[in-house]
């Protein structure tokens, strides 16, 4: 149960229950959709952009817990930054969960350190980074889906 | 020197038929090994039974004992060993006929599975006979192997799906199927039990409208086999399919049954070893059934096992079986029940043990990993039957499926899982 509050930490799920930023921005400089056809789960994501800043970010989609609090934290995390801030963050978001090695903490990840227990599920690391794929196939401004399987 | 016709008659005995002893889930719980482990340091509660069963140490063993003491290629070689794997594979065959009643073992063609089963359908008999502006009958509760295939064929040839619709309890709606027949149906092709629903479907009802129609019925059988008894002859169907891997035995085999009718004329799959006659540049002779669909080396270990999880389920008492499980069914949907927010999809009148729901707007996912630290396996999402998910308007559902090794205790802790995961979610 202590395991699985680390996972359901309150951000999260208040995240999950009133996510920030979920509506489609019209018009938007960039979309991307994401799925991990797997279980179905789908986001898309909108960007404004001003010069080489993410003006305001939107999303849509459907999912889990995991993957609806990450994409709200994402967009309030990315939200006047620009693009090459919000790649670094993608990477290191990626890295916090995926690479064992890897010491980012609260100080470098703010409240995305809440997703820091997400790395004892592997099922589940997928929830979390489909938005993050999300925005970083908009911000390349890849046309076609993505998905989390090759 | 035996001819290769003397090694098939070269039968082993069939085990002496003995009365089984009455159902007891004790003992038969004592039949798989893996029921005995813990996960997230919980006894093991396997409730995902529909995705793939466990195997008991019969089918285990048949597979061990044919890697140490039988392995050769089948079909070949002269030499001991390889007749020996090839009686081994033959009798297998056998054992899956007289298991569902076929009139012969020409018609019982090895595949990987189900899926390719239907795949094999569509791309010979679906090939040869089905052409533009013609109709496959599907119904709206398929899994997706029983609707891409078709589609397939739809979009290669300008046919058309028609769709049998179901009502809000998962069952067909058998007036509008009467309706869907034109002079251009081809083919019915139709899920026996719902994966997700648990809908037995009335099958033999739905061959014979086909048949009055004078249209062919392929059967997807993946989750009837391992709850109850099928009779292909008596259910008339031209075709049915089914998994290995679902009813107790290894996964990548699996069983197309066809009507040496049909078989006979239709074209074969897959080319290469095993399914000729005779191969030269300018002219080739494909084999006799079943040989003509086999190409290649087959999966022996694979059919050996099949043919031992056939002999484990002779062994035991599976009518009392399926009545113990149907008693389960009914006691996980009282519980259930008591669950607040807990909306369950599949309420058929005649339905297995196959429990899909949604609880509250909790999504299956973070329902299916908080059921894990209980050491409880359930499946979480679409269940590869997106129309269905659709037809309920939601993205996924959690699903509990079950088998006969499964006890009150296991439902016992579903129930306490899902009671957590709401204390969670708040």
């Amino acid at each position: 149960m202590s395991d699985l509050r680390e996972l359901y930490q309150q951000l999260i799920l208040d995240h999950n229950k009133n996510p920030r930023n979920f509506r489609v921005l019209d018009p938007a400089d960039r979309f991307a959709e994401g799925y991990n056809p797997l279980c179905g789960d789908k986001v898309e994501v909108y960007l404004q952009l001003h010069g080489d800043r993410i003006k305001d970010i939107g999303f849509q989609g459907s999912g889990c817990a995991i993957s609806k609090a990450s994409a709200s934290l994402m967009t309030e995390t990315i939200k006047g930054k620009t693009l090459g801030e919000s790649e670094t963050y993608f990477k290191d978001f990626q890295a916090m969960l995926t690479d064992p090695s890897s010491n980012l903490g609260l100080d470098q990840m703010g409240k995305l350190f809440a997703f820091f227990g997400v790395r004892d599920y592997p099922t589940r690391i997928k929830c979390a980074t489909l938005s993050w794929h999300a925005l970083r196939a908009a911000m390349d401004d890849v046309q076609t889906p993505i998905t989390t399987e090759r | 020197m035996s001819s290769p016709l003397d090694i098939l008659t070269l039968q082993p005995p069939e085990p002496a038929a003995r009365p089984a002893p009455p159902f007891d889930v004790r003992r038969i719980r004592a039949d798989f090994p893996i029921l005995g482990q813990q996960v997230q340091g919980q006894p093991l509660v396997y409730l995902d039974n529909g995705a793939t069963a466990q195997k008991p140490r019969a089918v285990i063993d048949a597979l061990s004992h044919y890697y140490t003491d039988q392995n050769a290629n089948v079909h070949r070689g002269v030499h001991h060993l390889s007749q020996i794997a090839t009686d081994a594979y033959e009798a297998a065959r056998r054992k899956v006929a007289t298991f569902i009643n076929a009139a012969s073992d020409r018609e019982i063609i090895f595949v990987r599975g189900t899926t390719e089963g239907i795949n094999l359908i569509a791309q010979t008999f679906g090939r040869e006979q089905i052409g533009e502006g013609d109709e496959i009958i599907i119904t709206e509760m398929e899994h997706h192997s029983n609707i891409v295939p078709w589609w397939m064929l739809c979009r290669e040839k300008g046919a058309k799906l028609r769709v049998i619709p179901m009502n809000d309890r998962g069952e067909l709606c058998l007036d509008t199927y009467q309706t869907l027949f034109t002079s251009r149906t081809k083919l019915v092709s139709i899920i026996h039990i719902s994966n997700v629903l648990g809908t037995v479907n009335p099958v033999r009802e739905i061959v014979q409208i086909a048949h009055a129609h004078g249209v062919p019925v392929h059967i997807d059988g993946a989750q009837a086999v391992p709850h109850q008894r099928v009779d292909v002859r008596a259910l008339g169907c031209e075709f049915y399919t089914f998994s290995g891997h679902k009813m107790f035995a290894p996964t990548g085999i699996g069983v197309l049954y066809g009507s040496e009718t049909y078989l006979d004329t239709m074209p074969p799959y897959q080319g290469g070893g095993s399914m000729i006659q005779s191969v030269d540049f300018d002219n080739i002779t494909y084999g006799n059934l079943p040989n003509k669909f086999e190409a290649g080396t087959p999966n022996i270990a694979g059919s050996i096992g099949l043919g031992a999880a056939i002999d484990y389920l002779n062994s035991i008492d599976f009518d009392g079986a399926a009545k113990y499980e149907a008693n389960l069914l009914e006691y996980a949907h009282d519980v259930l029940r008591g669950v607040p927010d807990l909306k369950m999809l599949g309420t058929a009148e005649c339905k297995v043990g196959v429990l899909s729901f949604t609880l509250s707007d909790i999504h299956p996912h973070d329902v299916g990993t908080i059921l894990d630290q209980a050491g409880v396996a359930v499946r979480a999402g679409h269940h590869c039957a997106q129309p269905v998910m659709k037809h309920y308007d939601i993205p996924a559902a959690t699903r509990a499926s079950l088998s006969f090794y499964n006890t009150r205790e296991d439902i016992d802790a579903l129930v306490s899982g899902l009671h957590t995961v709401r204390k969670i979610f708040g």
